[in-house]
């Protein structure tokens, strides 16, 4: 081919010196130009950039920050939770990987089922006194970092059932979100996925007070 | 549900094993002597009521015999339920286990035993179920506590244990 | 402690034999060998731990699976790991109160597991519930048994493999929860269902709803119909595997669809009509062979009959009351309050202690999507239940599990698994 046999004709060209309508218009990545401002052929050549125009120009076009805070985000937008369904909570826990309220949305939709590859534990439903070792063995395979949301009245705060066959989930192991209700709507456990999202991005204290300055407005003890 | 004149018959035909009758609500039961299970239910069986759809305990604090095995039968082919019952009282809580003749009974046994402190003989595997195998004590007797624990939250743990001390 | 031996947990005395059990890690200790095998070692027996967390077992259920080779040999299902203490904490609350502490036994048929409840309480008070709300009752428990079908089915897809089933499923979970959401103001465990009636009547704009959702259904199931009938995979899961007959069942005491499955055309709903059920004509679907696809297959027509049965009742949908006007069992509506005197005393006395019951003992059986469910009240007179249980069909099911798995290969135990619709939260209570 490349000494005209086969019937294709070739046609050798210099790159970088077409210019036109037809044929290959290749841009000369030339990063020092580009940064200068505008492009490097054509009416738009702007006069070169400088100053706190170059900066405001770089502004625009590159964003830095910290390792931590990319980590960070980075970590927070890709929840592996643990595929972990106890009772009824687990049910509004499908619904919210379901098609309306989609966690796919947010990133969170990889349910592992080995704890090894899981970064989120969602205890949805009840921990019975038979079940509670086996969460912790669970949660203390998962590798580090690693951050438990406690889903629903039960697991919480023993729910409706305040007897001897429950146990709250704060007992054996740390918890970051509790999400109230009974079952919780996928809303609801949504808000408390976001909150935990935000708590990795940002470790604010995101309680309302703060935010609308209403610090004095506890309840007594 | 035999009606009542029907119940009378029956408990008649059991003999001397059926010790009360009740038919209360349209429901029919027989009270029967404890050591006689096997035999009343086998009986039964030949008479159609061939399925176990049931078997649960109660205990009847403060009246004596205060643990009580309650036997669910229906006939399918009359439509026709009855109830048989069995109390035991609380020191020697055995009954005979219908396991053998009716292989629905065993886990609602062992339930009963995790919960009551019933024990069935003959049982091919009788052990908790519901509770763990080593937890002490059978929680459905109405002199067991309810129970319950206080809830701390893992942020405010700090806190309590302040205020602890 | 720094001087004394490690005594590793498999040899410490202290602990229970159950619990030095536990902790043997040795594979050593599970394995042994077929006794006519000859020491040959590719002939032993494996003993596994599906394990109360896993993927596909349907809840937190632990199978010990005996297993030669592939096969299984031995299966024995471990529960107890949600007990909830539900029937204690029962004994302990007024009659009224008792309702959503029952309903969140069998967590997907929450409807059921009130109604089971509320004609128990109904038959000791000796309270009529008016026609309206025997329908409404129909109509809401038949939504519910679609709903769980539809769970059943996404989940078991799942199992299966396949996948998309599964987010089908909860999309249309997702109109019925809209639906109970209308009606009682929460998607899941509503105490919608009072002793003597329903809490509510219907808002208007539900039948409209309703309508909309009972055009849409039956389109929707032939869609999944559709695509799992032609999936060779599901096909050749489902067909000839774990094939048992129909008098191994009855012995279990199974019921439901999984008895329905092997020819035997038992449905509560036919058999012993309560609320109303005879008004209706459906039919029920019943099965040939006994096969994990005649139990899929009942299942899934058991949904176009729900459909029937709702279409019915929405029609014919009497005027009246919809709770029992007895103003001992029922509260009086809130207007009457500001009027009425005796309302007001009756208001009361209902919310503080409760009504008394009569003592006796009552076992109310209900057909829920997963058999026999029935709910067995003994009351000494007091305003508190001396006794409440729950007859649940899962736990009595999972007996069945043993004879569907053993001498089959692991996937087809899971296929059994799921066809079986066991429900911890109603097996464990």
């Amino acid at each position: 081919m490349a000494t005209g046999g086969t019937r294709v004709e070739v046609k050798r060209e210099r790159l970088g010196t077409v210019g036109g309508t037809d044929g290959l218009r290749v841009k000369n990545l030339n990063a020092h130009q580009l940064l200068r401002g505008g492009d490097i052929e054509g009416p738009n050549q702007p006069a070169h950039l400088d100053g706190e125009e170059l900066t405001r120009y770089v502004e625009e076009r590159v964003l830095t920050t910290t390792l931590d805070s990319a980590v960070a985000w980075a970590r927070s937008n890709s929840f592996f939770p643990l595929a972990f369904g106890l009772a009824c909570c687990a049910m509004e826990q499908f619904q919210a990987a379901g098609p309306r309220m989609d966690i796919a949305r947010f990133g969170f939709e990889a349910f592992r089922a080995s704890p090894r590859q899981a970064d989120l534990i969602i205890l949805a439903g009840r921990v019975s006194i038979k079940m509670a070792p086996i969460i912790r063995r669970l949660y203390d395979q998962m590798l580090e970092p690693k951050w438990a949301i406690s889903m629903g009245a039960c697991c919480s705060s023993m729910g409706v059932f305040n007897n001897y066959a429950l146990v709250p989930a704060d007992k054996f192991m740390p918890i970051d979100v509790h999400v109230p209700g009974c079952p919780p709507r996928p809303e609801a456990l949504m808000h408390g996925i976001l909150k935990l999202r935000d708590l990795v991005q940002n470790d604010p204290e995101a309680g309302w007070r703060e935010r609308y300055d209403a610090v004095g407005t506890e309840e007594r003890p | 549900m035999p009606d009542a004149t029907g119940l009378e018959l029956l408990a008649k035909d059991l003999g001397d094993a059926a010790l009360r009758t009740v038919y209360f609500r349209e429901q029919a039961t027989v009270e029967v002597d404890p050591g006689r299970i096997r035999e009343v239910l086998s009986d039964l069986r030949g008479r159609g009521f061939n399925f176990l759809a049931s078997v649960h305990g109660v205990d009847h604090y403060p009246e004596e015999p205060r643990l009580g095995v309650v036997y669910e039968l229906i006939d399918m082919r009359k439509v026709d339920r009855l109830t048989v019952k069995v109390r035991v009282p609380l020191d020697t809580p055995e009954v005979d286990s219908v396991t053998p003749e009716w292989p629905t009974a065993d886990h609602q046994e062992r339930e009963v035993y995790d919960m009551f402190g019933v024990v069935f003989n003959g049982h091919p595997d009788l052990r908790r179920i519901l509770m763990p195998e080593d937890y002490e004590g059978h929680p459905q007797r109405r002199d067991f506590p309810v129970g319950g624990e206080p809830v701390i939250f893992t942020r405010d743990e700090s806190k309590w244990l302040e205020h602890r001390e | 402690m720094a001087g004394a031996p490690r005594v590793s947990p498999a040899e410490d005395t202290t602990l229970s034999d159950y619990r030095r059990r536990e902790q043997s890690v040795t594979l050593s200790a599970l394995e042994e060998p077929l006794p006519d095998s000859g020491g040959d070692p590719t002939q032993e027996l494996l003993t596994l731990n599906f394990g109360p967390h896993h993927p596909a077992t349907h809840g937190v259920l632990r199978l010990l699976v005996t297993l030669q080779g592939e096969i299984v040999r031995d299966i024995k299902p471990i529960v107890g790991y949600v007990h909830t203490g539900i029937e204690k904490t029962a004994e302990d609350k007024a009659y009224w109160k008792v309702i959503p502490v029952v309903e969140r036994m069998d967590y997907l048929s929450y409807y059921f597991n009130a109604m089971a409840y509320c004609g128990a309480v109904e038959r000791l008070v000796e309270v009529e519930v008016p026609k309206r709300a025997q329908y409404l009752r129909v109509i809401h428990l038949e939504l519910n048994r679609i709903a769980s079908h539809l769970i059943w089915l996404g989940t078991s897809a799942l199992d299966l493999g396949a996948v998309s089933i599964f987010l089908y499923c909860l999309r249309e979970r997702e109109l019925i929860l809209d639906l109970f959401e209308m009606s009682s103001g929460a998607r899941m465990h509503t105490r919608y269902f009072q002793v003597g009636g329903v809490a509510e009547d219907i808002p208007s704009g539900f039948a409209a709803k309703l309508r909309e959702f009972l055009d849409a259904m039956p389109e929707r199931a032939d869609e999944y119909g559709a695509i799992l009938n032609s999936n060779e995979i599901v096909l050749q899961r489902l067909r000839g595997t774990s094939i048992v007959d129909q008098q191994t069942l009855l012995d279990l005491g199974v019921t439901g669809p999984l008895l329905r499955a092997t020819g035997n055309p038992w449905d509560l709903r036919k058999a012993d009509p309560y609320s109303s059920y005879e008004d209706f004509e459906f039919n029920i679907p019943v099965g040939t062979v006994g096969d994990n696809y005649d139990r899929f297959a009942v299942r899934l027509a058991e949904i176009y009959e729900s459909v029937k049965i709702i279409t019915q009742a929405l029609d014919g949908l009497p005027e009246g009351p919809y709770i029992t006007e007895d103003r001992k069992v029922a509260l009086p509506p809130r207007h009457e309050l500001a009027t009425s005197m005796e309302a007001l005393i009756h208001h009361f006395k209902l919310v503080t202690e409760g009504f008394r019951v009569p003592p006796g003992e009552v076992y109310n059986p209900i057909e829920s999507p997963r058999g026999e469910l029935a709910c067995y009240v003994r009351s000494d007179g007091s305003s508190k239940p001396a006794r409440v249980h729950m007859r649940d069909p899962s736990f009595v099911n999972l007996q069945a599990l043993a004879p569907m798995a053993t001498g089959s290969y692991i996937a087809d135990m899971i296929a059994a698994t799921a066809m079986l619709d066991p429900i911890l939260g109603g097996i464990d209570r």
